[in-house]
């Protein structure tokens, strides 16, 4: 364990050091001659959009790609290129954003999984169990080490990959959007780990995009845009707008929500419940969703969400309850009835469900309404005017793309979401389902789907706004409720909820049947 | 050596895939003949000799391409859809069961109303034989390869259980065949005295159709859809299982179809070896002509002039005819493998 106590004065020790790193991918410069330093006990955040190079850059220093251009140095000794397992050695660590635990084995299995000689019978599992236990303690990682992985929660399992890097001696720790599956009160929690690993003299990279978590956890922030490094700020001297800036290049404007008289009921939920295997995916859910108005869907993933869009796709048919649309009650759930009453759907998985990737962009703009005129006729594409309604459609929403007739898996994210967003405003919705619509996209992609969101309301849409970014619930929503195991709390005004409380409700405080441990 | 997901389109794999599968193909068929101790030379020329050499052999290749074309078609049309017909062998012989129960005498009526009608018999036959593994894939997900493929067998030994029963030709001498169809139920040849008939127009007919669906209808479009990410598309509201039963009907109605026209055009009756694996063989004219109709016609052509041309080889050069069944299978495995490569590269690491 490198875990010796820092002594204070020799924080600056440059413990990592990349030199002018260039990689290049076909005509992409995805990495342009970054250079940068990490000191011992510092947490560096690395800030950037998609496809900013932050990946690319943690892939070379890690040793998954050979940089074309550059040098790196650990603990001044320079690493052999191109390999993983000279990284490990020489202490470097790194926890993914998708856990790379086998779930059937234990806490301790995991963690001594691979550092364990092949040949060797017996394993020296008194040492390890001894080892874990001390890191455990001494960073405040809480972990049962004979509890099997599939029973943790999420913020279990991302304790067990830390502790992971530590047992191989990690003295650099780089954590790749480590916050993206907490709740508010997991990641406070991961915050005062990264605090005692720095205090203990480990140098930790912060790769994230959200700016209040930058601006909470670390002491110097790299923004990396289009492959260049384009600024680095001390965390002290700047502020998420600048931040924010910098990241895309040009200003931010802000959401504005105008306030707007309610429209009439547009969706109503009656005590519904979704059967599942086990418990129920929905629990006695209601729910009044009026015209002009966003109501925002917090919670942890696969707490109900899921379901709900699914009920709302026409997916999936409730076990008891009532679902009105417009005040009449819909029997038969099939997603082409959903689409006939004005409901527009924006599904979390763009990739497996949004878009078939293989058909083209024109093709996937028809998915919904191919039967209808003006695109087909006596079961007759016309063509032509699917081509100017896909050409209309891909100019409006602003698609880059080679042409109405590209395979659409070759667009970017924030692309194929601007396709799907264009589809389904293009027919007037009256109801929308946005589930995550924002997940993964820039800030710049980000900010245009806002923007068509709060369109959509002024011009009378009633909105379900799923999304686990609570900055982005808060900005947008006009109430907001918490879901928690498959129920649903009270719609709250937005203007009585803080994070903090949302926070605490999506870990089921207050929700009915659960121990108010706080 | 590794596999990764290509991030753009590789047009020209799709073009020149084809072309490389009959070349490695051509390449294995040289190694063997070499093996089998004769020049590969005097084989290749001995099987285009005897493919397209002649009027009689170019004829023959396309009397043998007919019911290639029809269960081509059977499998390009349920592969878009990701319905993994296997069984063009079976809906093949439901097909050429109809034509024997309705053309040997059973309905006397004029040929123009006569081969249509069992046409549309021998189609329906075929299109109700794939409804069945077709309805246990969408509603219990059984495999329809298995069944679809186990099928086939249970149609052989039906059919071959029929010409020893009910169909039996009394005339026969004891052989297990059915009786001639009457001569209003034959489909008529397109040269006279030769053996190509009107089968070969129909199947030529058949593709244009199949190319116009694709092409053009709300139905093409939802095969493809659905065969490219059903989810996807039921989340658009296609109608899955329902595309998935009117891509049956399509896909057995023109596997049957090889077996009506090989009976009125080419046999006049039913026996045993009326197919030699045309269901089969006709997977593999689907995989080289990457599922596109114009492309089955032309895959099927090459397929049959291997066989065929093998036939007339083995006996001027002496090496076994057997070469055309592996030529004819590196070709598919030439095809499979480049299609991987449109979507994928490989990475030297």
């Amino acid at each position: 364990m490198a875990a010796e106590p820092s002594n204070g004065s020799n924080r600056e020790d440059v413990v990592l050091r990349l030199a002018g790193i260039s990689k290049r991918f076909g005509p992409l410069l995805a990495n342009d001659a970054i250079s940068l330093d990490l000191h011992r006990g510092e947490v560096l955040a690395l800030l950037g959009e998609n496809g900013a190079g932050k990946t690319t850059l943690m892939n070379i220093l890690f040793g998954h790609y050979v940089a074309d251009v550059g040098s790196i140095e650990a603990f001044g000794e320079t690493l052999p290129p191109g390999s993983p397992k000279a990284a490990l050695a020489r202490g470097i660590g790194m926890v993914h954003q998708h856990f790379t635990l086998a779930d059937n084995l234990t806490v301790l299995d995991n963690v001594i999984l691979g550092t364990e000689p092949l040949w060797r019978g017996r394993s020296r599992h008194t040492d390890a169990r001894a080892k874990l236990a001390m890191l455990s303690e001494t960073f405040g990682l809480a972990v049962k080490p004979d509890a099997r992985v599939v029973d943790l929660s999420v913020g279990e399992r991302q304790r067990v990959e830390i502790l992971k890097a530590l047992y191989r001696d990690a003295r650099i720790l780089i954590l790749d959007e480590p916050t993206a599956v907490l709740t508010p009160q997991e990641t406070e929690a991961l915050f005062a780990t990264l605090h005692k690993l720095v205090e203990r003299g480990l140098a930790i990279i912060f790769i994230s995009h959200k700016l209040h978590e930058v601006m909470a956890v670390s002491r110097r922030v790299v923004v990396l845009r289009q492959g260049k490094l384009v600024a680095e700020r001390r965390t002290a001297e700047t502020d998420r707008h600048e931040l924010a800036e910098l990241m895309v290049g040009r200003p931010i404007p802000e959401p504005k929500v105008e306030p707007i008289p309610l429209g009439p009921v547009a969706l109503s939920l009656r005590a519904v419940t979704l059967a599942g295997e086990g418990h129920p995916r929905l629990q006695d859910v209601s729910l009044a969703l009026h015209g002009n108005e966003i109501v925002g869907i917090a919670g942890v993933s696969g707490n109900g969400q899921g379901a709900l869009a699914d009920l709302v796709s026409g997916i999936a048919q409730p076990s008891s309850g009532a679902l009105s649309l417009f005040g009449q009650e819909i029997h038969y759930f099939d997603p082409a009835k959903m689409v006939s009453y004005g409901v527009a759907r924006i599904p979390e998985d763009r990739h497996a469900v949004g878009v078939v990737g293989d058909l083209s962009l024109e093709e996937n703009l028809i998915s919904a309404h191919y039967r209808e005129q003006p695109f087909s006729q006596r079961g007759l594409i016309d063509w032509k005017k699917v081509r100017e309604f896909a050409t209309r459609i891909i100019a409006d929403y602003d698609v880059r793309c080679p042409g109405p007739q590209a395979a659409t898996r070759l667009l970017s994210g924030g692309n194929m979401q601007k396709l799907i967003l264009g589809r389904e405003m293009a027919q007037s919705p009256r109801i929308i389902l946005a589930n995550q619509p924002t997940r993964g996209l820039d800030i710049g992609a980000v900010g245009y789907v806002h923007q068509q969101l709060l369109k959509a309301r002024a011009a009378g849409a009633g909105i379900l706004l799923i999304s686990e970014d609570l900055d982005e619930l808060l900005a947008l929503s006009d109430r907001v409720v918490v879901m928690y195991r498959g129920r649903m709390s009270a719609p709250m005004a937005r203007k009585d909820v803080t994070i903090r409380h949302l926070g605490l409700m999506m870990a089921g405080h207050g929700f009915a049947g659960e121990a108010d441990a706080a | 050596m590794r596999l990764e997901p290509r991030t753009e389109a590789a047009r020209s794999i799709w073009a020149i895939a084809p072309l490389v599968a009959v070349i490695a193909s051509f390449i294995v068929a040289a190694l063997l003949a070499l093996l089998g101790g004769a020049s590969p030379f005097a084989v290749f020329a001995a099987v285009i000799k005897g493919a397209a050499g002649t009027q009689f052999a170019f004829l023959e290749t396309l009397t043998r391409a007919t019911p290639l074309i029809f269960t081509g078609l059977a499998a390009a049309v349920a592969f878009r859809a990701k319905l993994w017909n296997i069984g063009g062998e079976a809906q093949l012989y439901a097909g050429a069961i109809m034509a024997v129960v309705l053309g040997t005498g059973a309905l006397p009526l004029p040929a123009p109303v006569l081969i249509p009608m069992i046409m549309a018999a021998g189609m329906l036959a075929g299109a109700l034989l794939l409804l069945g593994p077709t309805f246990l894939k969408t509603r219990f997900g059984v495999d329809e390869v298995v069944t679809t493929l186990l099928l086939n067998f249970v149609m052989v030994l039906f059919v071959s259980m029929l010409l020893d029963g009910a169909l039996k030709d009394p005339m026969g001498l004891g052989w297990p065949q059915s009786k001639k169809v009457i001569a209003e139920a034959q489909l008529p040849k397109l040269i006279q005295g030769k053996r190509l008939h009107l089968g070969f127009l129909i199947a030529i007919g058949a593709a244009l159709i199949v190319w116009f669906i694709n092409a053009r209808t709300t139905f093409g479009y939802e095969m493809r859809a659905v065969g490219f990410n059903p989810r996807a598309a039921r989340f658009a509201g296609i109608p899955v299982n329902w595309v998935m039963a009117k891509t049956a009907l399509l896909s057995g109605g023109l596997a049957a179809l090889a077996g009506v026209s090989e009976v009125l055009g080419l046999k006049g009756n039913l026996t045993l070896d009326l197919s030699p694996g045309f269901g089969y063989t006709g997977i593999v004219v689907a995989m080289l002509a990457m599922l596109h109709p114009a492309g089955v016609i032309a895959a099927a052509i090459f397929v049959a002039a291997m066989f065929v041309g093998a036939d007339a080889m083995s006996r001027t050069v002496g090496v076994p005819n057997y070469i055309a069944n592996v030529m004819v299978a590196t070709a598919l495995l030439t095809m499979v493998t480049a299609m991987l490569f449109t979507r994928f590269r490989l990475k030297w690491r």
